[in-house]
């Protein structure tokens, strides 16, 4: 079988003619958790944005096993937003949130057949929320709603993985099931990449990193990229006292 | 009342009001989970006076024509969204601001307007309603909005649960998000033209969010919400029509009032999402975590 992988080339996203992004050629390979890096005003969501499909490039190509990104969003990507950009009172249980996964596949009128049900049912297994199907999803701890989102992603039968910060305010133990959950996903063949901002969790989270301040900085394996001297160059003269231990 | 309510079950001048009560009641209903989801009701609030210049005008030019009727209710309505988004995005001034400021004003114009149309078209029809005075033309303009409106609703069900839930991921999953946004605001201001001549355009704003919001406080899923609020207006309408009857109280009233005693009772008695449970049980989030803790 032919190494998957998405090939990102010259890309470039604007907001009003003032680029956020630019020029980014990257070639990542499927089966990695890879970390996306940067400052704040980096351009990371931008970029997650931008392989989403939700943002229009304003130069370059996205490629995915022969299917480019300018004829719109493809269901083998699914886009994880922010947690504080979801409505958590939304009238919708867990198994709901998962279903809706499954619509991309579905279409907007065929009903669910049992395949649907058995990707449900095996999203939910995957992502240990069995006994939490039925709840409302304001009823879940930070990491189990990003759980139950990783969740849809899987009924979908995505394979790129896009996450806008998902560790941001889970407490430890949530956080390194996070961690292992996202490492097994790579592990089964699928492209994660993900942003991020607590750099002293880079070296166990993450196989590949991106480091990337409006143009590319750097990219590669963690324990070759993730150096002081690049992060320095990332961070600009910023002092970081987060760097690793 | 001495033949009692059901008389107006075999009056056949009854009829006509009551069914057209009951199919306004299960449109706006449905689309009421819309509303209260995407929250747009300040939204509808807005549009719902930016109607009157448009319907003055085409009352004006055309009279009581049906067509001409949303012709210009559409095009007043597309004008306030329109300019409303020319000033915020070409000033410092915020959309809720112009907004409030440009539907003020097509209120006022349609008012001003309204005074030059033939008598006997006051503005208190428009505002609250006539439904026993409601002629075969507002009936069929009824049913042809209802049975356009509501068929779409239930075919897109799937692609606007996406949208309403995070426009983002729907839309990385294919969903004409920006598309059914329109959409979903040319079905309002249909829904409002056609239950203008029964409930009026403040309470067609009633039965446009009232009934989602009651049921929001007691289910956990959209496809319950969906159908519910549905027969909740429907009914809703129905109660409100007998009670005017037996009260002699004005029909549009009555219905959002019995909307809104329904809302008061959710609002104090839903087991889950209720004020009294809420009390009881201290902090909302412990409470509903103890809550699926207790139903496993």
């Amino acid at each position: 079988m032919a190494e998957h992988a998405l090939a990102i080339k010259d890309l470039t996203v604007s907001y009003r003619r003032v680029p956020a992004v630019h020029h980014v050629n990257l070639l990542l390979r499927c089966g990695r958790c890879v970390g996306l890096l940067g400052p704040n005003g980096a351009g990371k969501t931008s970029f997650l944005k931008a392989l989403a499909g939700l943002v229009p490039m304003e130069t370059g190509t996205v490629e995915f096993g022969g299917h480019n990104h300018r004829h719109g969003p493809a269901s083998y990507t699914a886009y994880l937003p922010q947690r504080s950009a979801i409505d958590w009172d939304f009238p919708t249980t867990v198994r709901g949130l998962i279903e809706m996964g499954r619509y991309s596949a579905l279409g907007w009128w065929r009903p669910f057949r049992q395949i649907d049900r058995e990707k449900v049912d095996k999203a939910l297994e995957a992502m240990e929320l069995i006994d939490l199907a039925e709840r409302q999803i304001s009823a879940l701890s930070g990491g189990q709603q990003q759980r139950a989102f990783l969740a849809r992603s899987l009924a979908q039968d995505a394979h790129v993985f896009l996450l806008d910060e998902p560790f941001s305010g889970l407490d430890r133990p949530s956080q390194d099931l996070l961690g292992q959950i996202l490492k097994r996903l790579a592990a089964q063949g699928n492209l994660l990449i993900v942003s991020h901002h607590d750099l002293r969790m880079v070296p166990a989270l993450f196989d590949e990193v991106i480091l990337l301040n409006g143009e590319l900085v750097a990219y590669g394996p963690t324990e070759q990229v993730f150096s002081e001297e690049a992060i320095a160059r990332t961070y600009g003269t910023h002092t970081f006292s987060g760097a690793r231990t | 009342m001495s033949n009692g309510w059901l008389h107006l079950f075999y009056a056949p001048d009854m009829l006509r009001p009551l069914f057209a009560a009951v199919l306004i009641g299960f449109t706006n209903g449905v689309l009421s989970v819309f509303i209260v989801l995407r929250r747009l009701s300040l939204m509808a609030d807005a549009i719902s006076h930016s109607l009157l210049p448009g319907l003055a005008i085409a009352i004006l030019l055309f009279g009581l024509a049906p067509a001409t009727l949303v012709a210009g209710a559409f095009l007043a309505a597309l004008l306030v969204a329109l300019g409303t988004q020319i000033i915020a995005n070409s000033t410092r001034i915020k959309e809720d601001t112009a907004l409030g400021l440009l539907f003020a004003c097509a209120f006022s114009l349609g008012q001003a307007l309204l005074k030059l149309a033939p008598a006997h078209i006051g503005i208190s029809e428009y505002l609250f309603g006539n439904i026993l005075g409601l002629s075969d033309g507002d009936l069929y303009l009824t049913y042809g909005i209802t049975f356009l409106v509501l068929p779409l609703l239930v075919l897109l069900q799937r692609p606007l649960l996406l949208m309403l839930f995070e426009p983002s991921i729907a839309s990385t999953q294919g969903v004409p998000v920006r598309t059914l946004k329109y959409l979903l605001m040319v079905v309002l201001v249909l829904a409002m033209i056609s239950s203008l001549r029964a409930v009026g355009i403040i309470l067609a704003l009633g039965t446009l969010i009232g009934p989602a919001a009651t049921v929001y406080l007691f289910v956990d899923s959209f496809a319950v919400m969906f159908w519910v609020s549905g027969f909740l207006g429907a009914f809703a309408s129905l109660l409100g029509l007998l009670v005017s009857d037996w009260t002699d109280l004005p029909a549009g009233a009555c219905i959002v009032l019995v909307l809104g005693v329904f809302f008061l009772a959710g609002f104090f008695l839903s087991p889950r999402y209720g004020l009294l449970r809420r009390l009881r049980k201290g902090h909302l989030h412990a409470q509903s975590l103890a809550r699926w803790e207790g139903e496993k």
